[in-house]
């Protein structure tokens, strides 16, 4: 691994620098930084709204060096990964890329993230949390290495209708024709990089990923190319308002990890969760298959779903009602926003059943905090299919130009 | 994956030809299942076998006596009727004393206030045995299941305890989590006694009579000797092996087939059932269900492999101490040893050397740091004394139990198998004069060679380690304490499972109702 670039004692900063924290700290306006497994990373440089109406309009940098990497390579590689997670990897092509989750033995979500194939045997995950014990004991009876390189690897989101455009004048020529999910290895200022059609935003996007020296220059070569393109360097905030409408989860937030749940029955299932889409039962074993088909057989109890809201008023936290009375909790919201590109209240929010079905109506009660007055509202909420924003330019190939 | 000239399809596969094994096919053979056994070996037995260690000498190969085989399951595979002769039963026990006395442990011998202690003991250890003693026929309960068998089996253990009475059931519940030591202490005098009573709790695990959980060892072992009734530390003629041998004649008429020279390199998945196993030969073999009486990791981790496996469930075996302690001595004399002081009915009991608490502990202070005890403790039989045919003419054979030796051994067992195998023979002398110069020949087997000779990891006697962790619902690990797995058709029958090692054979016969229920595998 390479030497952290702070150099501090850790109990004197107890936080990493990415190696795009210099170009980050110029541009911030409102000095709003926060923790990021382990890094400090923007919150939000100037505001939400113009950080965010950037991902829609034009094109985004966001640092999202601190996602943890694990290189995982071997012979075993494969039949390693599809006993973690629970989608079929042998499918999965070299230079292509994979959204998965993974459960423990009862069936429940340890993390999701992305796979990433860069060969017959080298593999790279990326994940919200750091879980290299569950790794490592998933390997027992398998013939390959592991390694964290989260440290190693510099990465960088570029989403935006324009952002096709932009990483073709900085020297990536043929990023128009990466697919979505799909790998490809370019050089911007002579400096070799590796990209990835894949983002968080549901938007047309590209993840970049590269030495951490390259760092700096990548970024400036960016900012330069997409200066008359509205380029803009954005935070956290104003990418969990673009996920919620692209109705991605955020750990954490839309679930807790298995591991780390304290409290019985607050574990999620891929099925609760909405991601059955994600599970191959047909592929043969993987951890959790069997209490998942258990589940499958009986039903989940309850679901996550998308919710339309009236008002606009975000229901964060809101717990639901199945009548306007609030005599009946039938569960509460994870991630709220109002969604500027929908027009439409949106959340995200565990229902029990029957009330997640598509089109049934659900009651948030909904606080609000009025210059230090707290109201209440009971709003009406119908469970509406995700993701609530969809743009077809997110799968187009190539993208149109700008 | 398997052709249908693999067949014939079995109802059950078993894995292994030891004990556990053999009372598993016999027990489904005689329920009506179609059974193979497969056995790595050339002949049925594994741990519980017996074997020539020089030309004319032959010897138990682990445990040398039977006393956990309940009397029951003896006559219901009617084993001596299938050849088991026994060469002594009833035996006695004779603790030996360096440059002392030995003290005879039974009522009669003990005098003064550890004679009328002991009585105490014993009747209070017999009515806790016997409260005890059912839980060894039966598939343990899950917990909260909700399951009425389950809660059945709950209330039946409370039912079983609280019969006692309110006095025993106080008493049982407050020295359930003692040591031996503090027990030992609190009733007994001599140290002698206190040395003898103690190396049984500790015997065949890992623990020192000062650790936790060891009075739970020995009333786990008492109670066996109490279902195992008459045959109560008993040697059967022809050795362990012989036991084995009825075994499997037993299951043979009962319809089992049973093939030695046959190692299993695999258990075969399809559809996340198995489907029979493949032979390192590379045969294969078809059947509805497969039974291991391997220990759970090798089951787990080798024969089926971790990949049909979940990660929590394959770290719950890793986790699973399988570490063993326990060395066997086997000796070759020209002539029967003279233990000083026994008279000649001792002599052909069973002979115990661990003096005292204190020199049990010592000698397992070193295990704990990877080093063979420098006194050892040994549990001694001369079995020739009771089973002259075990040895040429004229001579004998000492078998002996060393603890603590353990699997591993930080200075290597390559390098210290001779210095240690000397020094067992210099503690044997100390206590039988002139027997160094009677040895024709010794073995030394130790935790290691029990791995490599019996496929045990870890070469422990129990498959794993009798601990209050590891111990009935929760032997092996949680998610195959009732014989089944996470693989619904693979069952384990062996001493990894409740209620463990020893030659007791309940983990096979419990195993075998458990695969014969209705709804189960066949």
């Amino acid at each position: 691994m390479t030497t952290p670039k702070t150099l501090a004692p850790h109990f004197e900063q107890p936080l990493l620098e990415t190696p795009f924290h210099d170009r980050a700290r110029a541009l911030s306006q409102v000095d709003s930084f926060v923790a990021w497994a382990g890094y400090t990373t923007v919150d939000v440089f100037t505001t939400v709204e113009q950080e965010y109406f950037a991902i829609r309009n034009a094109t985004t940098l966001y640092d999202l060096t601190p996602m943890v990497k694990y290189r995982i390579f071997g012979p075993d590689a494969v039949p390693y990964l599809n006993r973690l997670v629970t989608r079929d990897l042998a499918k999965l092509r070299p230079d292509r890329v994979a959204y998965c989750v993974w459960c423990n033995d009862a069936g429940h979500l340890i993390d999701d993230g992305t796979v990433f194939r860069l060969g017959e045997t080298e593999f790279r995950l990326c994940t919200a949390e750091r879980q290299i014990d569950w790794l490592l004991d998933s390997a027992i009876g398998f013939d390959l290495k592991i390694a964290e390189v989260t440290e190693d690897i510099a990465a960088l989101a570029v989403q935006g209708p324009t952002s096709c455009s932009v990483l073709t004048a900085a020297g990536m020529v043929g990023v128009d024709r990466l697919k979505p999910f799909e790998i490809g290895y370019f050089n911007v200022d002579g400096r070799a990089l590796t990209a990835s059609r894949t983002g968080f935003t549901g938007d047309l996007g590209y993840e970049l990923w590269m030495a951490p020296q390259d760092a700096e220059a990548v970024w400036d070569a960016l900012m330069a190319a997409g200066r008359s393109r509205g380029i803009r360097a954005i935070g956290s905030q104003a990418l969990n308002i673009a996920r919620l409408e692209a109705g991605f989860l955020s750990p954490n937030v839309d679930f807790v990890s298995a591991e780390q749940t304290i409290r019985t029955g607050r574990d999620r299932s891929p099925l609760e969760l909405g991601l059955a889409w994600l599970v191959d039962f047909d592929k043969g074993h993987f951890n959790g298959r069997r209490a998942l088909l258990a589940e499958r057989q009986r039903g989940p109890r309850r679901q996550l779903v998308g919710l339309d809201i009236a008002g606009n008023k975000p229901a964060h936290h809101a717990l639901l009602y199945a009548e306007a009375n609030g005599k009946r909790e039938i569960g509460s919201v994870s991630s709220a926003a109002w969604s500027p590109t929908c027009k439409l209240n949106i959340a995200l929010a565990m229902v029990e059943g029957p009330y997640y079905q598509l089109g049934s109506t659900v009651w948030a009660d909904i606080y609000l905090n009025r210059e230090l007055v707290w109201e209440r509202r009971m709003s009406r909420a119908v469970v509406v299919e995700r993701p609530f924003f969809a743009p077809s330019r997110r799968r187009a190939t190539p993208p149109t130009e700008f | 994956m398997l052709q249908p000239s693999a067949l014939p399809r079995y109802d059950c596969i078993v894995i292994g030809g030891g004990h556990n094994g053999l009372v598993c096919a016999a027990t489904l053979a005689r329920g009506g299942r179609s059974v193979l056994v497969l056995e790595a070996q050339s002949r049925v037995g594994g741990a519980a076998s017996t074997r020539e260690f020089a030309p004319g000498f032959q010897v138990s190969a682990c445990a040398h006596l039977l006393h956990l085989m309940p009397a029951e399951l003896i006559r219901e595979l009617k084993l001596e009727s299938h050849g088991l002769k026994w060469s002594a039963q009833s035996m006695s026990t004779t603790a030996l004393l360096s440059g002392g006395s030995p003290l005879a442990v039974n009522r009669s011998g003990l005098s003064g206030s550890d004679g009328a202690a002991y009585a105490l003991y014993c009747e209070r250890m017999r009515r806790f045995a016997q409260a005890l003693a059912p839980l060894l026929g039966k598939v343990p309960p899950r917990l909260g299941t909700g399951d009425w068998s389950d809660r059945w089996a709950l209330l039946g253990l409370g039912w079983q305890i609280r019969k006692l009475g309110r006095r025993d059931m106080r008493e049982l519940l407050r020295i359930g989590g003692m040591n031996v030591f503090d027990l030992l202490e609190e009733n007994f005098e001599s140290d002698v006694l206190k040395g003898a009573l103690g190396f049984d709790a500790v015997l065949g695990t890992n623990f020192g009579p000062r650790s936790p959980g060891t009075v739970l060892t020995l009333l786990y072992r008492l109670a066996a000797e109490f279902a195992g009734g008459a045959t109560a530390l008993s040697q059967p003629a022809g050795g362990l092996g012989a036991l084995c041998d009825a075994l499997a004649k037993s299951a043979a008429q009962a319809g089992a087939v049973i093939r030695t020279d046959s190692p299993v390199a695999r258990i075969l998945v399809e559809a996340d059932r198995p489907v029979g196993v493949e032979l390192e030969s590379g045969e294969r073999i078809a059947a509805a269900a497969v039974a291991s009486s391997a220990d759970p990791k090798t089951t787990f981790l080798k024969l089926l492999g971790a990949r049909h496996l979940d990660t929590g469930f394959v770290r719950r075996v890793q986790h699973f101490r399988t570490k063993g302690l326990a060395a066997k001595l086997h000796l070759a004399l020209h002539r029967a040893p003279q233990f000083s002081g026994v008279d000649a009915a001792a002599s052909s009991g069973r002979l115990l050397l661990a003096p005292s608490l204190h020199y049990l502990e010592q000698a397992y202070n070193h295990a704990k740091y990877g080093e063979y005890s420098s006194a050892p403790a040994l549990e001694i039989t001369v079995p020739t004394i009771n089973d002259p045919g075990l040895a040429p003419p004229g001579k004998h054979v000492l078998s002996a139990i060393v603890q603590y030796a353990p699997y591993a051994l930080k200075a290597g067992w390559q390098n210290q198998r001779q210095r240690f195998t000397e020094l067992c023979i210099d503690t044997l002398e100390s206590v039988a004069p002139g027997l160094r110069g009677s040895v024709l020949k010794a073995e030394l087997l130790t935790p290691v060679d029990i791995e490599q000779e019996h496929g045990i990891d870890g070469g422990h006697w129990h498959h794993g380690e009798l601990a209050f962790d590891q111990f009935f619902m929760v032997r092996p690990v949680p998610g195959a304490a009732q014989h089944r797995t996470p693989l619904p058709g693979l069952f384990l029958c062996g001493a990894g499972c409740h209620p463990g090692g020893g030659v007791m054979g309940m983990a096979g016969r419990n195993a075998a109702q458990q695969i014969m229920k209705p709804g189960a595998a066949i």
